[in-house]
C-alpha cells in the first residue's frame, strides 16, 4: 500500500498541532493529498474544479481538526470531508443530469461479461512510458459510472483497503467489493482488446521477411 | 462439482484479492487448468489491476502540492484548529 500512515505517530502529530505546532499540519496532510485530489477528480471530473475543491477540503480538514475523534484513520476522516466537499459542489452546479448518484445501485443489472481474447497475456509495464497508454487507462476510468469510478480509484489506484474505502465513501464493505468487481470487469472489457497493441512485440520464428 | 465459466467470472476479482475460500479456489484453479478463455480473462483482469497500480498513470497536476501548501501557510497563519 502507498503512504500507509503510522497510526500512533499520526495521533501524536494531531495532538501537537492542536497544542499549537500548526506547521506540522503540512506533514500530516501530505499522504492524503493524492487520494483527496483523485477522489474529487472522480466526483467533479474537472481538473481545475478538483484542485480548487481539494484545497478547500484540506482547509476544512485543518479548521475541523479538533473534531477528529481518532475512531477511524485520519486519512479516512479526511476523505469523507473531501467527498462531502465534492458532493456539495455537484449539487450546487446541478451537474448530475447525466448520472444520478442515487439512481445507480448494486441491484441494477448490467452487462459485466468480460472481453474474451486469449492472445494478450503480458503486462506491458514498459509501455507505460508511452503517453497513449496512460491516456487510454485514464479514459477508461473516466468512462465508468461514478459509483464504480470512486471505488476503483481508492482501491486499485490509491491502494486503500476495503474497510477504509467503505468508510471514506460512506458505503458498506460488501458494496465496495461488488462495485470493485464490476468496475474491474468493465475495465477489462474496454481495455483488454486495446491493450493488446501495447504488448511487447516478439519475433515470430517463421514470420520474418514478409 | 464442476463450475462453469460464468461462475468463474463472478469470482475473478475476489480470486485476485485472495478472498475466495479454499474450496472455491480449488474449483476455480481446476477450471482454469483446462479453460483457456477463463485463464485469459483472469490474466487480463490482473494485468489491468497491475497497470492501474502504477503511479505514473495518475499524477497530480504540476505544482499542485506547492499551491496547496502556499494556501495552507496563509490559513495556518490566521487560524487555530
Amino acid at each position: 500500500m502507498k503512504n500507509v500512515p503510522n497510526f500512533e505517530s499520526e495521533a501524536e502529530c494531531i495532538r501537537r498541532i492542536l497544542a499549537g505546532e500548526k506547521q506540522l499540519f503540512h506533514t500530516l496532510i501530505r499522504p492524503c493529498e493524492r487520494p483527496v485530489y483523485f477522489l474529487l477528480m472522480s466526483i467533479l471530473r474537472n481538473e481545475a474544479e478538483a484542485e480548487d475543491a481539494a484545497q478547500e477540503a484540506i482547509v476544512k480538514i485543518y479548521r475541523n481538526l479538533h473534531l477528529f475523534r481518532g475512531e477511524s484513520q485520519f486519512r479516512t476522516w479526511a476523505l469523507s470531508i473531501a467527498r462531502n466537499e465534492g458532493l456539495g459542489r455537484l449539487r450546487k452546479t446541478e451537474a448530475r443530469r447525466e448520472e444520478s448518484l442515487d439512481a445507480l445501485t448494486e441491484d441494477q443489472a448490467g452487462d459485466f461479461t468480460p472481453a474474451i481474447l486469449t492472445s494478450w497475456r503480458e503486462v506491458p509495464v514498459q509501455a507505460l512510458e508511452r503517453k497513449e497508454l496512460g491516456a487510454l487507462l485514464r479514459q477508461a476510468i473516466e468512462g465508468l459510472p461514478e459509483i464504480y469510478r470512486n471505488v476503483v480509484l481508492l482501491r486499485d489506484i490509491e491502494e486503500m483497503n476495503v474497510r477504509e474505502t467503505a468508510a471514506a465513501l460512506g458505503i458498506a464493505e460488501g458494496a465496495v467489493k461488488v462495485r470493485l468487481h464490476r468496475a474491474r470487469a468493465l475495465l477489462q472489457r474496454s481495455l483488454a482488446p486495446r491493450l493488446k497493441e501495447f504488448a511487447p512485440k516478439r519475433g515470430k520464428l517463421f514470420g520474418w521477411g514478409r | 462439482m464442476r463450475i462453469d465459466c460464468k461462475h468463474v467470472w463472478e469470482y475473478i476479482s475476489a480470486y485476485i484479492e485472495g478472498e475466495v475460500d479454499a474450496d472455491l479456489r480449488a474449483q476455480i484453479d481446476k477450471h482454469l487448468e483446462t479453460c483457456e478463455i477463463c485463464s485469459a480473462v483472469l490474466d487480463s483482469t490482473r494485468n489491468v489491476v497491475v497497470l492501474y497500480a502504477d503511479g505514473r498513470i495518475f499524477e497530480l497536476p504540476r505544482g499542485f502540492s506547492q499551491r496547496l501548501h502556499e494556501r495552507l501557510d496563509i490559513e495556518l497563519a490566521k487560524a487555530v484548529p
